[in-house]
């Protein structure tokens, strides 16, 4: 574990080298969480009753969504972990006394840690400050706050194991990118990246709501703004355990069998 | 010209040695712009219209919006790659060939595979054409054609702006997504729909409203003016700035080699 | 003709601190230090000469380089290059310069070279028969007839540089700048490269600067040497000259039949083993013809073989004095 603390330190520190670079993330993010709210405010304007959440809850999902962007985009890509498998070096992870599933697993991990960990904080607090409607508002109680954090911690888990399941891939496939592209996109797509899953049509919401996308960043910013709460906040953190448990345990089983086949073929 | 059409013969000659990776991502870029436009239907099959426009007139407007980034990033890969060229010393090169530093940079690097984008437009705008309600007359062709054209153009200039910043600093490069990806992403309603402030900022600061939102009126008879749908030729003075900016940052370049 | 007066150059980089309170701090305030990455250049080199521009990394050589392509522009000083500033001329001036940067290919990566190469044609404007003619023959001096159908990506590095510096001799410039061409190479690859450098300087009359870690391509090709260290030219000279001013001792090397011979105390024994002698001394004080002749005395000799310098040698020891 001391490992990779010390990895996400690095990591840490080696972005706030790039001052400019932090800056000028945060104030892409902030506009475009600034952009997405208007856009749902004339949505808003043009039929109330429509409106499948709050709008404040709409609000604080697309804030969040912007804070913890890094955490579950799942078209982050580390370079070294595709270009290890590609390239053979991974011959030489084989070597260490790490089991290479938990390594890179926790890799990914403090690396999506150390991003989001320098933009949470300022995008976070500009949201409370911003005029109202824009303005984010906390959570209904402590509990409620609580199992956010549970369910975020979670959905982090389930996209580094879904990712994990993208980089064995690359064991077999010659052509990772449009194929990465393509996943990528679907599973940001349901796990309502693009528009809250509330908002799709019913007989589509009702298949996406069990995926393992649902368990991604849809869980946690819809528990944050209210719009899951009580017995159906419990439900949904199951249901993020359920896929956690189960993509870990295809992700291992893939594993074990590519690296068989890269001893046997030689690497 | 006939330089260039010799480097995208080259280019396409590279992408083609990879046809597979080549179909791939432009399958891949496809879908990505395939997700935003479901996106745009939920919210349509739920709200039906929004500022007085509907699902169809909305159809335009992203089509047109798609179809121009698609083609200023097919054709402008350089400019948006410009940090890498930098950063490889691919830009050196540039500048000890005695051709124009822009026009090097421009055919430095084409990408194809937006070509899964540029379809996806060509797509809508055949559902969108015949069943948004507007007599075609031809105005209204020019109309669409100018959004387009100066459309990509305009966006043309943008990455050129975002090459521009690139010999100040490359890290902060960022920011300039908001205009560019952002563009692509936020144009797909019409910018009226983000408030009026906005609207006023895409008018006369990064003019991007101007070959999306006031044509869009024109076309939709909304507005009979003419100068409604000549806006987008108006738009194109924003080239000049853009040009002039990364000719300064070049300067700049040439003076501290970073 | 190639004159550099003067020339500065400063360059103003952003301190990185270490350590994590540090890194947090410089998110607000940051510190720069300057580098005189030239300081008061001057040489001038002569149509059709060869000069070797050498100098440990981060010396200058690149900067002095990139002012001379005219992708820098100096602080202060004068660069004109066939009467021209780069810097203020670039189009005229680069038409008539070619540059291989070893490290950096200009070929395309994925179609035949002869498709880079007619690109080059149509980016120098080369006239079509000058084209061929240069074509042809950089074909055969270079034995690329085999290569020119092939991808660049799937050419041996030796086989690649072959072709780059073709390329950037198609338009026939007048000057040549060859940044670390042998990087890399394998032995016969580097001596076709330099085999051919020299020719082109021959027979062509090219201008050919050439800077290199390798200093065999400075003992094969130049005859003048420019030393950079620090961002000041430190020495200007002939090799010949600069071995001779360095050191004088001579590396004697023997081998021999039945037991070693004693060896005086004017000779300084470096390696003994196996009925092989290295034995180095300084002629002035004892003649190599009279230590053979003293060993021969001794022993059997079956081979002998004297050498003086190298030139990696006489650098390193010039490197060692100006502590650069």
């Amino acid at each position: 574990m001391k490992k990779y603390s010390a990895l996400f330190r690095i990591r840490f520190i080696n972005s706030l080298q790039y001052r400019a670079a932090a800056l000028a993330g945060l104030a892409t993010q902030f506009a475009w969480g600034f952009m997405e709210i208007s856009a749902f405010s004339a949505f808003y304007r043009a039929n109330p009753a429509a409106f499948p959440m709050e709008f404040s809850q709409t609000v604080s999902y697309i804030w969040m969504q912007q804070a913890f962007l890094t955490l579950f985009m799942m078209w982050f890509w580390e370079y070294d972990i595709a270009a290890s498998i590609i390239e053979g070096s991974i011959a030489y992870e084989m070597v260490r006394p790490l089991d290479i599933y938990n390594r890179w697993f926790c890799q990914i991990t403090a690396n999506r840690l150390a991003r989001a960990a320098l933009r949470c904080a300022p995008i976070l607090i500009f949201a409370f400050l911003v005029p109202e409607p824009y303005r984010m508002t906390l959570p209904p109680d402590a509990a409620q706050l609580f199992l956010f954090l549970l369910s975020v911690l979670l959905a982090l888990c389930v996209v580094v194991a879904f990712s994990m399941l993208m980089y064995i891939s690359l064991f077999y496939t010659l052509s990772p990118t449009g194929v990465r592209l393509f996943i990528a996109v679907i599973s940001d797509f349901f796990a309502g990246g693009i528009v809250p899953l509330p908002f799709f049509p019913a007989p589509v919401r009702a298949v996406a709501e069990w995926l393992p996308f649902a368990a991604m960043q849809n869980m946690p910013l819809r528990i944050y703004s209210g719009n899951i709460a009580g017995m159906d906040a419990f439900a949904g953190i199951g249901l993020q355990i359920f896929w956690l448990a189960a993509l870990l345990a295809v992700g291992r089983l893939m594993m074990s069998r590519a690296l068989k086949r890269v001893i046997v073929q030689g690497g | 010209m006939q330089l260039y059409i010799k480097f995208f013969a080259m280019h396409l000659k590279s992408q083609m040695q990879y046809k597979l990776s080549f179909f791939l991502t432009a399958l891949g870029q496809f879908f990505a712009s395939f997700t935003v436009l479901l996106g745009v239907y939920f919210m349509f099959s739920r709200f039906h219209e929004v500022e007085g426009f509907q699902f169809e007139h909305v159809l335009l407007c992203f089509a047109a919006v798609l179809m121009a980034y698609s083609i200023a990033e097919m054709f402008g890969r350089g400019f948006d790659q410009f940090p890498q060229m930098l950063g490889n010393g691919e830009f050196d090169r540039a500048l000890v060939r005695p051709r124009s530093v822009i026009f090097q940079v421009l055919a430095a690097k084409m990408d194809f595979t937006r070509f899964g984008r540029l379809f996806q437009a060509i797509l809508v705008f055949c559902y969108a054409i015949p069943n948004s309600g507007v007599i075609w007359t031809w105005d209204k062709v020019l109309a669409l054609l100018l959004m387009v054209v100066c459309g990509s153009l305009i966006f043309f200039a943008l990455f050129i702006v975002y090459a521009g910043f690139t010999f100040f600093t490359v890290e902060g490069l960022e920011f300039m997504n908001i205009f560019t990806d952002g563009g692509r992403e936020f144009g797909r309603y019409p910018f009226s729909i983000y408030g009026k402030r906005i609207l006023k900022f895409l008018t006369f600061v990064v003019p991007l409203a101007l070959f999306q939102y006031y044509p869009l009126l024109y076309l939709l008879d909304r507005e009979k003016n003419m100068l409604y749908m000549f806006t987008p030729v108006i738009g194109l003075l924003f080239i000049i700035p853009s040009c002039a900016f990364f000719r300064i940052g070049l300067r700049k370049y040439k003076s501290t080699g970073s | 003709m190639i004159t550099l007066s003067n020339i500065n150059k400063t360059f103003r980089v952003a301190r990185r601190q270490a350590g994590f309170g540090r890194a947090v701090k410089a998110l607000f305030s940051r510190e720069y230090e300057l580098i005189h990455a030239l300081n008061d250049v001057s040489f001038t080199i002569k149509d059709g000469e060869m000069v070797g521009y050498i100098g440990p990394n981060g010396a200058g050589k690149s900067t002095t380089i990139k002012i001379m392509c005219g992708i820098l522009t100096p602080d202060s000083g004068m660069c004109k290059i066939n009467g021209r500033v780069p810097w203020r001329d670039r189009i005229a001036h680069v038409r008539e310069i070619g540059v291989v940067f070893g490290q950096r290919s200009q070929l395309w990566w994925d179609v035949p070279i002869i498709d880079s190469f007619e690109l080059l044609r149509d980016i120098y404007k080369i006239d079509r028969k000058i084209y061929k003619n240069n074509l042809d023959e950089l074909t055969v001096l270079l034995d690329l007839s085999e290569l020119l159908k092939t991808p660049a990506r799937s050419l041996s590095l030796g086989q690649r540089m072959r072709c780059e510096i073709a390329a950037s001799l198609l338009h026939s410039p007048k000057i040549l700048f060859l940044d670390e061409p042998t990087i890399g190479l394998d032995a016969v690859s580097k001596m076709t490269v330099r085999q051919f450098i020299k020719r082109i300087n021959a027979e062509r009359g090219t201008t050919v600067i050439l800077t290199t870690h390798d200093m065999q391509d400075i003992e094969a090709l130049t005859e003048r040497i420019l030393l950079i260290g620090k961002g000041r030219i430190l020495l200007d000279g002939s090799l010949t000259e600069l071995k001779k001013r360095s050191s004088r001792r001579k590396t004697l090397v023997v081998e021999y039949n039945g037991s070693a011979p004693e060896i005086t105390d004017d000779m300084t024994l470096i390696e003994k083993k196996n009925g092989r002698l290295v034995i180095s001394l300084d002629p002035e004080i004892f003649p190599v013809s009279d230590a053979i002749a003293y060993l021969a005395a001794r022993t059997e000799l079956t081979d002998v073989s004297v050498s003086g310098i190298t030139a990696e040698e006489m650098v390193a020891e010039l490197y060692r004095e100006y502590h650069i």
